[in-house]
């Protein structure tokens, strides 16, 4: 790749320590508003604040020493970033469990949640472990789209899938209740940069020039056909339109770098509005969505109604710029607000203030997994970061972007704040995948000073251990 | 591949910059836009558990909250219900009446005034407290007009109001059949709906304030209108001699219904001294002043004094109302108080408080002080006038007629040894065959200098119909609400 000269004479440090110090303050937000949660609602800390606190910091420390030693120039931000979104997370999640408390239902749902979160760290500390080098993902190219279809088809089995709040898109096997979408948008990742990484020459060049831009070829529509597909398939059959824009929107951003062609998301982009647009036509729980956004207030007493999204917006107006404060407010009143509506919570509680933070945090994230994607020197490396990077960014807007009426709402968990196990151990992965790729892309290239190799610094040459 | 990424980079900042943007409209600037929603339950609730301030009536409060120890954390009580309830309002989870409703922003705290103390209690951490609000009502007044009005037999409808002339100031403001606002403010939701349904239902119309929302014929106490306007357009004076007769029929008619009379009292013949007219009250002598005013004249005065107006800020009312477009028939009644006429005792008490101010009228005022929770006073009512609703000379004219009317006249129950006291009665017939008379009762004191203008107003009791006069019924509680103000 072109940008290794530019880069040349340029090392990255390790910066581990400087991870550790951010992890310390991380650990300060987790914990400090686990504190203020049990100090706002009942008026002490909480009696487990030693347990709980030592436990989330073990967690951390273990995902830090992970890295120290099988990742040592993985990015520094990412893990304390991803730290404080989980703890902040948890906090809420305690916090809106002593909301249900006081109600008469008591929930424990916090402490599931530090049991995904265990089992999330721990699939982070494996993925680090295991995939030494991310470029040995690209020969499961194909077993990890068969994958990803087969986790997407899941639901639809009919007596292990089953339908909640309208989508069907969770499985249940005994106790566990799982959103297989989740995973499958990890493997999706790493079998479209799989197939892209071969095929972009073809995509890319061949094509008519029509007007300004340049089209692909026909027979090269086949995969985005496929994907656009796949998308409406998700759309139709399991009712889930975020799922769906997700899916697509990853497709084509991956495409268009891939190809540098602009052309793609202009097809893509009209594919998926001719698609959104008979889905309006043809689905009424779409409509609805629709109606719902242009005037929330109207479908309040409706079933399905306005109320969750009135409520988050409620808290959220009256959670101003700073918030209420633990406590103070009333999130309980939005339905089901641990999962997608957690960032309202948030908005009532801690305000602006905390909505910018968080936003900001995931910026962060998002950030850093492209810039990882900037200097990586595999075209596969690129591509996955650069997917993954997209899939939080669309992630994000798509469910901060409903709950606080900018687009229409559609169901996506918040990565990493929202209750619920599939997404916590998917991002935990997808972090680790990132951490994993910035660790190469970071790394001090191999010596091949002339003295040692002979052939001069050509990338060609350049030793890559795949095992 | 790097190109594209930078672009995606660019695109994903677009994404974030919308997220950010789209959350600062949302609680920021449409914030206020949401927490006015009626459908925003949070601020309902909130507000429901808030500490508000007190109504204070002197040093005593009418409407303060204590802590409570159920699901909202402070209960709105009133000590003295019955009496204060047409003033204070109720609180409700559902809804707020009365002061409660036209001084929320003060008593929840919300109020600009109180900007720094809510700032302060921000950075504090504590629970943001109300302002206070002072009322203009004397306490001994309002006791006084209570007691008098409730003294009547059976089940009194009716309103006692008193005004400072000089201010505009209310000093009492009764209103019978009244209601208990704590069964209102309760915590217990079901019940106050309960209860909220029965008082809506209840005969009598409990929740109305009669006071500044029932408006009725004024009868007999319009005639200080109709004589002002003769004085202010028909050049009369104190001493000129107006009409007379024992009855007149009315231009434009032939019947019975047309033909005005006394009942009985002396009128004299063609011309009699205003004194006489007023003292007895004679039909026939401001049926035919109202005529010779002339329909504009008679607006133009009527007007003046208040009616089809809202003056009063702070509790909902009924505007009084004096007809336009009337014919010479119609006219003649309207001198008489009767016909399409009809005042809130509020505004009879206006008119007289015009009088007895040398002809200005004070805008009426019920809030005399906004308080921080600190007690420092935020804001002071500042008495505005109206306007000048007669001339000097025949506010000073009229009240030489009124005092009269109390020394050797009908007025003379309201009669205080040592005091001179105007006053005027009224009895109104309600048009209506089966709905009794209404009596009225309106007076100031002291006539040289007066510090109160009383209205009584009496819709229902339980008297004999032919025993319903004003004078009988209303003076001994004009009386008791002067002296209350008068001997402090």
């Amino acid at each position: 790749m072109s940008q290794t000269g530019a880069l040349m004479g340029f090392v990255h440090r390790r910066r581990r320590g400087a991870e550790l110090f951010l992890l310390v303050l991380a650990l300060a937000v987790g914990i400090g508003a686990y504190a203020a949660v049990g100090l706002g609602v009942d008026g002490e800390v909480p009696v487990d604040i030693v347990g709980y606190g030592g436990w989330l910091a073990a967690l951390v420390l273990v995902a830090h020493f992970t890295l120290r030693f099988a990742a040592p120039y993985a990015d520094p931000v990412l893990l304390p970033v991803v730290a404080a979104l989980n703890g902040l997370g948890l906090a809420v999640i305690h916090r809106l469990d002593l909301a249900k408390e006081a109600a008469g239902k008591p929930h424990d749902y916090a402490q599931q949640q530090l049991i995904w979160m265990t089992l999330g760290v721990a699939l982070f500390v494996g993925t680090v472990a295991l995939v030494r080098d991310h470029r040995v993902l690209q020969r499961f190219t194909y077993t990890s789209g068969l994958g990803a279809v087969v986790l997407l088809l899941l639901p639809l089995v009919p007596g292990l899938g089953y339908r909640n709040f309208g989508a069907q898109i969770w499985i249940r096997v005994g106790p566990f209740s799982f959103q297989p979408g989740e995973l499958a948008k990890v493997l999706l990742v790493v079998a479209v940069a799989g197939y892209l990484v071969l095929h972009r020459d073809a995509l890319a060049l061949a094509g008519r020039r029509l007007l300004f831009l340049d089209l692909p070829r026909g027979r090269d529509l086949g995969p985005i056909l496929m994907m656009w597909g796949l998308s409406l398939g998700i759309l139709v059959f399991q009712r889930d339109l975020g799922s769906s824009l997700l899916f697509f929107g990853l497709f084509l951003v991956m495409l268009y770098v891939a190809t540098e062609r602009a052309g793609w998301p202009v097809v893509g982009l009209l594919l998926f509005s001719a698609g959104a647009l008979a889905a309006y036509q043809l689905f009424g729980h779409v409509r609805n969505r629709v109606n719902i956004w242009l005037d929330p207030m109207a479908y309040i007493d409706q079933t399905p109604g306005s109320g969750q999204l009135v409520e988050g917006l409620f808290g959220m107006g009256w959670g101003g710029l700073i918030g209420r404060g633990f406590g103070e407010g009333r999130p309980d009143r939005i339905p089901v607000a641990e999962s997608d509506f957690i960032i309202a919570a948030i908005g009532e509680e801690l305000g602006l203030t905390g909505v910018m933070a968080v936003l900001l945090l995931y910026g962060l994230i998002v950030e850093r997994a492209l810039r990882t994607a900037l200097i990586c020197r595999d075209g596969f490396g690129k591509l996955v970061a650069t997917g993954l990077a997209a899939v939080f960014a669309l992630q994000v807007f798509v469910v901060v972007g409903g709950v606080t009426g900018l687009i229409p709402l559609t169901g996506l968990t918040t990565p990493f704040l929202s209750y619920g196990g599939s997404s916590l151990v998917a991002n935990w992965v997808i972090i680790a995948l990132v951490a994993r790729i910035s660790d190469q892309a970071r790394r001090p290239p191999p010596d091949l000073s002339p003295e040692a190799a002979g052939t001069g610094d050509d990338d060609a040459t350049q030793v890559v251990k795949l095992r | 591949m790097n190109k594209p990424i930078r672009t995606v980079a660019g695109f994903c900042l677009l994404l974030f910059v919308a997220l950010l943007v789209n959350a600062t409209y949302l609680q920021y600037w449409r914030a206020g836009e949401l927490a006015e929603d009626p459908q925003n339950r949070r601020i309902v609730e909130a507000a429901f558990s808030r500490e508000r301030g007190a109504i204070l009536v002197g040093r005593q409060a009418v409407a303060e909250s204590v802590p409570s120890d159920d699901k909202y954390e402070f209960q709105r009580v009133y000590p003295r219900p019955f009496q204060y309830a047409p003033i204070t309002g109720a609180f409700t989870y559902f809804s707020q009446t009365g002061l409660e409703r036209s001084q929320n922003e003060v008593l929840s705290g919300e109020d600009s005034r109180l900007f720094v103390t809510r700032l302060v209690d921000m950075l504090s951490n504590t629970e943001p407290q109300g302002g206070s609000v002072q009322v203009t009502i004397n306490p001994a007044a309002q006791q006084a007009a209570f007691d008098g009005l409730s003294a009547l037999p059976g089940d009194v409808e009716g309103s006692v109001v008193a005004l400072e002339p000089s201010t505009g100031k209310i000093l009492a403001m009764v209103s019978l059949p009244t209601y208990d606002p704590n069964r209102l403010a309760s915590h217990r939701l079901g019940e106050v709906t309960a209860a909220q349904r029965e008082l809506e239902d209840a005969p009598g119309q409990p929740l109305l304030n009669r006071a500044t929302g029932t408006r009725l014929p004024p009868g007999s106490v319009f005639k200080l209108v109709t004589a002002a306007a003769a004085m202010e357009e028909a050049g009369y004076t104190a001493s000129s001699r107006v009409p007379g007769g024992a009855s007149f029929q009315l231009p434009l008619t032939s019947d019975e219904s047309g033909l005005i009379d006394n009942e009985g009292r002396s009128c004299g013949g063609d011309r009699i001294p205003f004194t006489q007219a007023m003292a007895n009250s004679c039909n026939t002598t401001f049926a035919k002043l109202a005529i010779e005013v002339g329909a504009e004249g008679m607006k133009e005065q009527a007007d003046a004094f208040g009616f089809n107006e809202q003056y009063l800020d702070e509790l909902r009312q009924a505007s009084s109302v004096f007809p336009a477009d009337l014919d010479e028939a119609q006219l003649g009644q309207t001198g008489i108080g009767q016909f399409e006429v009809a005042a809130t005792p509020l505004q009879m008490a206006m008119v007289a408080a015009a009088l007895g101010n040398d002809g200005s009228l004070m805008t009426p005022y019920l809030v005399d002080k906004v308080s921080s929770p600190s007690l420092q006073v935020l804001d002071q009512t500042e008495p505005r006038e109206l306007r000048q609703a007669v001339s000097p000379a025949t506010a000073r004219d009229l009240t030489e007629l009124l005092v009269a009317t109390v020394d050797e006249g009908t007025a003379s129950p309201a009669a205080i040894p040592g005091v001179p006291v105007a006053g005027k009665t009224g009895t109104a017939q309600s048009g209506l065959d089966d709905v009794p008379p209404y009596a009225w009762f309106v007076s100031y004191a002291p006539a040289d200098d007066p510090q109160v203008a009383v209205a009584v107003m009496i819709q229902k009791a339980d008297i004999p119909r032919g025993e319903i006069a004003g004078g009988r019924l209303g003076g001994p509680i004009a009386k008791a609400v002067m002296e209350a103000v008068i001997t402090q």
